[in-house]
């Protein structure tokens, strides 16, 4: 497959056409997405009108950006002028956005060209894209497994080649899960690193956009694309860009490198993943780096905290669906009725409960026993965090705990299904940005992926490491 | 050379769910919740929500049990405040787009049923 770096350049020098690029893409989409469904809306007439926008563009000497008639998919929960977006709820079927997300802006103008928008989780909560409403999206690498979530359409149509680059957000390993399940990269970049203008909110406090891709170099070309400061998000951070491609190609002699006790080994991790992530580690070392065992004691709490904080933060976000302004209205008597109707008929299952699991946490009495406390907690893995990058420049882990469950083996138990994000969920708590790069495969044959963790504003010194982990996956042969 | 392991010292010693911090969720409060999140549910959805819930709090008993007292408390990673734009009139979305997509529209308004308790 070419690369995205590669694509982008021959476009730019009028050696491919963006045309031929998406014609090859949509054709793809012709033959698998009926056993995949890893899309809610495939954007046909659009992308090869916009296609051949960036081809004119090119015909007459104008440059089309850094970005040039590459194939995008985007999560549908980011926000696009004129095509709906529907979050996967039947709450928002069939909504129009007035505005684009920054993310959107910013593609566009790096020339682009969006195929469609991805199937997901209903309003991001889940870790296998089963509480769709618009029904599962199946694993490329084997149809009866899930391709993880909450993103996991996007991460199912970058592994399916139906997109070159995708767009997911990660609120707790939402990017990073998926993209582990599917074998590709997927990257939760710093909290504030790109803008969540336009982002349909779940978390506010933990939700980030991040991109997916089949390396780590696209990767890190898709989020130097995307990330910088933008006055439209007020917790976007005052920076030009995440700098991925800095320190690319500088290998990892001298760094250091700590291995999370509390997640390579952990009770709850399979043993192949764990035995995938001490190869990644010892191909590290093998590499020049410094690679040792490390200990980030409050991690081991983060699943609690999250499952405090994100449905807390998300029953706040979600009252906005009163069949008012936008999407759904089922009618009633007056408008409490109205609201109860509305909400009680459009929110699927898994998006109620963690409504009421955040009512119920932020309400008198309860308060500071739960939500309180998680948020302290919070200031725990923080400080732990802290320690660990005195000593270490990046840490690793694995990304999610097993291998592709098959379809409806996590469905009937929450709790279960909340186990997948157990080594990602750190990150989002800190803010710090993590990468899921595939290393190789469990002993069903399915991707693993390997999660490389880096502090805040990390990601140089993230995608260096990312890089080698990949040229070694690719050296076993088991990488892709 | 291997890294000091960071000891916890405000962990309590044990995480069983001894240090449960609440009564057991009960019936009564899913519905009084559900209600507070304007949400209906039928006595399946209720029966199947409080347990399913309280599995969930349950596995929360384990930072229940810690004893944190003097921690600070964390909102946000990144503690920006006021942050403010230049104050620069510019353009606002476009009304009849977003007019376009309400349920049911009077007059340039959001129109909406009747407000309980509301004299007509």
């Amino acid at each position: 497959m070419t690369s995205v770096v590669e694509m982008a350049a021959a476009v730019r020098r009028g050696e491919l056409s963006a045309v031929a690029i998406i014609e090859q893409h949509l054709s793809r989409i012709d033959q698998d997405e009926a056993d995949i469904h890893a899309f809610n809306l495939v954007m046909a007439d659009h992308a090869r009108a916009r296609a051949a926008e960036v081809d004119g563009m090119v015909a007459r000497g104008e440059d089309p950006g850094a970005l040039a008639g590459v194939p995008v998919a985007l999560k549908d929960l980011i926000c696009t002028r004129g095509t709906p977006t529907t979050c996967s709820s039947r709450i928002l079927e069939g909504w129009v956005p007035p505005y684009d997300a920054t993310v959107v802006s910013r593609l566009t103008e790096a020339g682009a060209v969006f195929v469609g928008k991805t199937n997901m989780d209903e309003f991001a909560m889940g870790s296998s894209t089963e509480n769709s409403a618009f029904g599962p999206t199946r694993n490329p690498r084997d149809l009866s497994r899930v391709p993880g979530g909450s993103s996991g359409g996007s991460a199912a149509a970058v592994a399916a080649g139906f997109a070159a680059i995708a767009l997911g957000s990660d609120t707790g390993g939402s990017i990073r899960q998926p993209a582990a399940l599917c074998g590709v990269v997927g990257v939760k970049p710093t909290y504030g690193m790109v803008s969540r203008y336009g982002l349909v909110a779940f978390a506010s406090s933990l939700d980030q956009i991040g991109p997916f891709a089949t390396s780590v170099a696209d990767a890190a070309l898709a989020l130097d694309t995307i990330s910088g400061h933008d006055e439209a998000d007020s917790t976007s951070l005052p920076t030009d860009s995440a700098r991925a491609r800095e320190n690319l190609g500088r290998g990892v002699e001298g760094l250091r490198v700590g291995v999370i006790a509390e997640l390579a080994g952990a009770e709850g991790i399979a043993p192949d993943v764990a035995a995938r992530i001490r190869e990644a580690a010892e191909a590290l070392a093998a590499s020049g780096a410094k690679v040792e065992e490390t200990s980030v004691p409050a991690v081991r709490y983060g699943l609690s905290a999250y499952y405090m904080i994100a449905p807390a933060e998300a029953s706040s976000n979600l009252a906005r669906y009163d069949g008012v302004r936008y999407g759904l209205r089922k009618p009633g008597a007056d408008i409490t009725e109205m609201y109860m109707a509305t909400r009680s008929a459009g929110f699927g299952p898994e998006v109620k409960r963690r409504i009421m699991l955040g009512t119920y946490v932020l309400s008198a009495g309860y308060y500071d026993a739960y939500y309180g406390k998680s948020q302290k907690v919070r200031t725990l893995i923080i400080r732990d965090f802290e320690e660990a990058y005195r000593s270490f420049d990046v840490l690793l882990s694995p990304t999610a705990p097993t291998t592709a469950f098959e379809l409806g083996t996590k469905t009937s138990d929450p709790l279960t299904m909340y186990l997948s994000d157990i080594c990602t969920i750190p990150s989002n708590l800190a803010g710090h940005p993590a990468i899921s790069v595939p290393f190789g495969t469990g002993d069903d044959g399915l991707p693993v992926g390997a999660q490389v963790l880096a502090p805040a504003a990390g990601e140089p010194v993230m995608f260096q490491v990312a890089e080698v982990l990949e040229a070694a996956a690719a050296a076993k042969g088991g990488g892709r | 050379m291997c890294p000091p392991k960071i000891a916890l010292p405000h962990r309590a010693p044990d995480c069983s769910y001894d240090g449960r911090v609440a009564q057991p969720l009960s019936k009564d409060d899913v519905a009084h919740v559900a209600r507070l999140a304007r949400l209906s549910l039928s006595s399946e959805e209720l029966e199947r929500y409080t347990t399913q819930l309280a599995s969930v709090l349950e596995h929360a008993a384990d930072i229940g049990a810690l004893d944190i007292e003097g921690v600070p408390p964390t909102a946000h990673p990144f503690p920006l405040v006021n942050v403010f734009r230049q104050d620069v009139p510019r353009p606002c979305l476009d009304r009849d787009e977003v007019l376009s997509q309400a349920p049911e529209v009077e007059d340039d308004r959001f129109r909406i049923p009747r407000i309980l308790g509301e004299a007509l």
